[in-house]
């Protein structure tokens, strides 16, 4: 049995990957904003086998907060072994281009609140010389592209801040996952229309997840062909990329 | 199959919106057109599709919400599949109280069809064992209903296809099990008299009772078939097969239906003299769900699709209905590769427009040949209408107002609780709309 810390826990990647967790008899630390659907979320998990389902609700820019949350966590499954951070909202490019509020709060959910949390998170793994950090990035930071450079900047922020993140805990036993997503077909994405082959249901991203976490990869994308597709993407010449419209 | 079609893919559906539900704590969108529930297509006609309208998908709510091993009692949201639920139960000690030929189905569809089994006989219909259940109006009430509480919507629900709200989740009884395998004894018989002899005599000794029978035999041997009977395991079994392996997928829609007279009557002669044990120790997975081992098995009847056809007539004179209705299949060449024969035990039904009642059952596909399928169904529908009996409106795809209301006299018991902002194809249909 582990102790697992999920933050984010109502998104869909999450739940699913929650599920797999309780099936292996993993005991569960939920944070979300909404306690109902948390409450739902745990209800189910010890159904399916978890020996535990804590919830507590979080707004991740309350960052006062963040630190009483992974305390809590902490006490009430006595210590962690693997956090997920799975939070996040796919911003209104649009949006962020004309309102510069808008812009700082995407930063602020994407990209500031899990900066914190994984500061908070390194610090106590660290002194315990053991367990998983596990975050969920994106495909899209690792190339700005003209549809979505604000979420997709905060992601890349993300992916740098895991990297050296992995490479100082590596010191002390302390795995980093960053988790590189595609198109994943959630209620997140529920307003992109016309999905095609490259999508994927939560689930088989879920089945990634446990997996990386078990094999103690550092970055994984899921599904694994999008690595592939990224590396064509970041290595597109300027001049040519100036011309596309991705 | 995407979201929105039916199991039968027949009749074919205008375009349909369809809206996830994720948490059964939200309110239902607010929609111009009628809504419908919709599981997971099993459905074969159009009892799950509503063209020109809304599909609220169900199957993201799919959390259990409670499960008591000590006494068998589970409560979860209506998109949770049977095969979810047994994925989670059998290890447990317990199994569903009443199960279709297929685990893919969710319990909200298992309520509003008030689904059937091999074990019908002894157990009735999967409504019988629903201790309660939320259902979600349009109006924004959330009503909770059970045999004692809100009972005539309850009545009303159960089997009400869906016309009544949303099911957002139900509790139910399970029955308890030893181990995952199933005591089974297999019987040929040569007409439809030994048929039910075999039945009858079946009834008080075997949980399951369920005949295959030769829809495409020569009338010489009209009503030939193979009686299976079957118990779940005692305790003292401590072996058994394993579960069915990876299962098999019809990857593609051929151009044309697989199923013709020739290959229907190669497969029927066949299988009906295939040699098999007398008694045998069978997997539950390939006693109950023989073809959820083929993904996507509609698929074989090509992109016209397929008509399913169940109907019931009462015991008095089920030998010779039965035998009209074998002859007028035979006559025409049609038919499938399973054709299921079986008597229903005599119990209070549990909804309005339950399908279920005393009687004996056919049930089997025709491939869609257009006019030709549609002028069969309707004479096997005149036998039906004569002997009494009744139609599923499940697998219904073609029925007319007339008809409907002699197979369901007490139609109109419904009337009061239907949601005025619910529909589907299938009602517009029969109330010819």
């Amino acid at each position: 049995m582990r102790k697992i810390l999920i933050i984010g826990a109502t998104s869909a990647i999450a739940e699913s990957t929650a599920r797999r967790f309780a099936a292996r008899g993993d005991a569960l630390f939920l944070v979300a904003r909404n306690q109902v659907r948390l409450q739902a979320i745990a209800d189910d998990l010890k159904v399916r086998g978890a020996p535990r389902a804590a919830i507590a609700t979080l707004d991740v820019t309350d960052f006062a907060a963040h630190s009483a949350v992974i305390e809590q966590a902490e006490r009430e499954l006595g210590g962690l072994d693997v956090a997920l951070i799975a939070h996040g909202t796919l911003s209104d490019q649009n949006e962020c281009q004309s309102s510069v509020d808008t812009l700082r709060r995407e930063f602020d959910i994407n990209a500031i609140s899990t900066m914190s949390l994984l500061t908070e998170l390194a610090n106590r793994f660290a002194a315990r010389k053991q367990g998983t950090l596990a975050v969920i990035s994106s495909v899209a930071g690792d190339r700005g592209r003209q549809s979505n450079y604000v979420y997709g900047s905060a992601k890349a922020a993300v992916t740098a801040f895991a990297s050296g993140l992995r490479q100082r805990l590596a010191k002390v036993n302390v795995d980093v996952l960053t988790i590189e997503p595609g198109f994943v077909d959630t209620p997140m994405t529920a307003a992109i229309p016309d999905k095609g082959a490259l999508w994927v249901q939560p689930t088989r991203v879920a089945a990634g997840i446990v997996d990386a976490i078990d094999k103690r990869r550092s970055v994984v994308y899921l599904p694994w062909f999008w690595r592939y597709i990224m590396f064509v993407i970041r290595h597109i010449p300027e001049p040519i990329f100036k011309k596309l419209k991705l | 199959m995407p979201v929105g079609t039916s199991w039968g893919r027949y009749p074919p559906v205008a375009a349909q919106a369809v809206v996830p539900l994720r948490w059964r704590d939200a309110q239902l969108p607010t929609l111009e057109s009628y809504m419908l529930a919709y599981g997971n297509g099993r459905s074969y006609g159009d009892s799950c599709t509503n063209a020109g309208g809304t599909l609220l998908h169900t199957r993201g709510l799919d959390r259990f919400i409670a499960f008591d091993p000590s006494t068998g009692v589970l409560r979860c949201e209506a998109g949770v599949l049977f095969s979810e639920i047994i994925d989670l139960i059998v290890p447990k000690g317990w199994f569903l109280p009443v199960t279709p030929g297929t685990k893919f189905i969710t319990v909200g569809g298992a309520i509003a069809n008030d689904v059937h089994g091999k074990n019908h006989h002894r157990a009735g219909t999967f409504g019988e064992y629903v201790r309660r259940f939320e259902l979600l109006r349009s109006d924004g009430a959330r009503i909770e209903c059970s045999p004692d509480e809100n009972a005539p919507l309850f009545r009303a629900t159960v089997g009400g296809l869906g016309l009544t709200g949303v099911i957002t989740w139900a509790e139910f009884a399970l029955q308890p099990i030893s181990n995952p395998w199933m005591a089974i004894e297999n019987r040929r018989f040569g007409d439809l008299r030994e048929f039910l002899q075999l039945s009858a005599e079946s009834e008080r000794d075997f949980a399951y009772t369920v005949a295959w029978v030769d829809c495409a035999a020569p009338a010489t041997a009209l009503g030939r078939g193979v009686f299976m009977r079957a118990n779940h395991t005692p305790a003292d079994t401590c072996s058994g097969p394993a579960a069915p392996r990876r299962r098999l997928t019809m990857p593609f829609t051929p151009p044309l239906s697989l199923i013709n007279t020739a290959s229907l009557r190669a497969f029927n002669a066949l299988y009906f003299h295939r040699r098999r044990p007398q008694n045998e120790i069978g997997h539950y997975d390939s006693y109950f769900y023989p073809l959820d081992a083929i993904g996507d098995w509609n698929r074989i009847y090509g992109p016209r699709g397929f008509l399913q056809y169940q109907c019931l007539v009462p015991m008095a004179d089920a030998q010779n209905s039965m035998a009209a209705l074998l002859d007028e299949i035979r006559r025409s060449g049609s038919g499938s590769f399973l054709a299921v024969l079986k008597v229903f035990g005599d119990r209070r039904a549990a909804g309005i427009l339950s399908f279920a009642r005393a009687g004996a059952t056919l049930a089997l596909d025709f491939p869609n040949h257009g006019q030709t399928t549609l002028d069969l169904l309707e004479r096997l529908d005149d036998v039906v209408c004569a002997a009494g009996g009744a139609v599923y409106p499940a697998k219904d795809a073609r029925l007319k107002r007339a008809r409907f209301e002699r197979y369901f006299p007490n139609w109109t018991a419904m009337l009061p609780h239907l949601d005025p902002r619910f529909s589907s194809g299938w009602w517009r249909r029969v109330m010819e709309q």
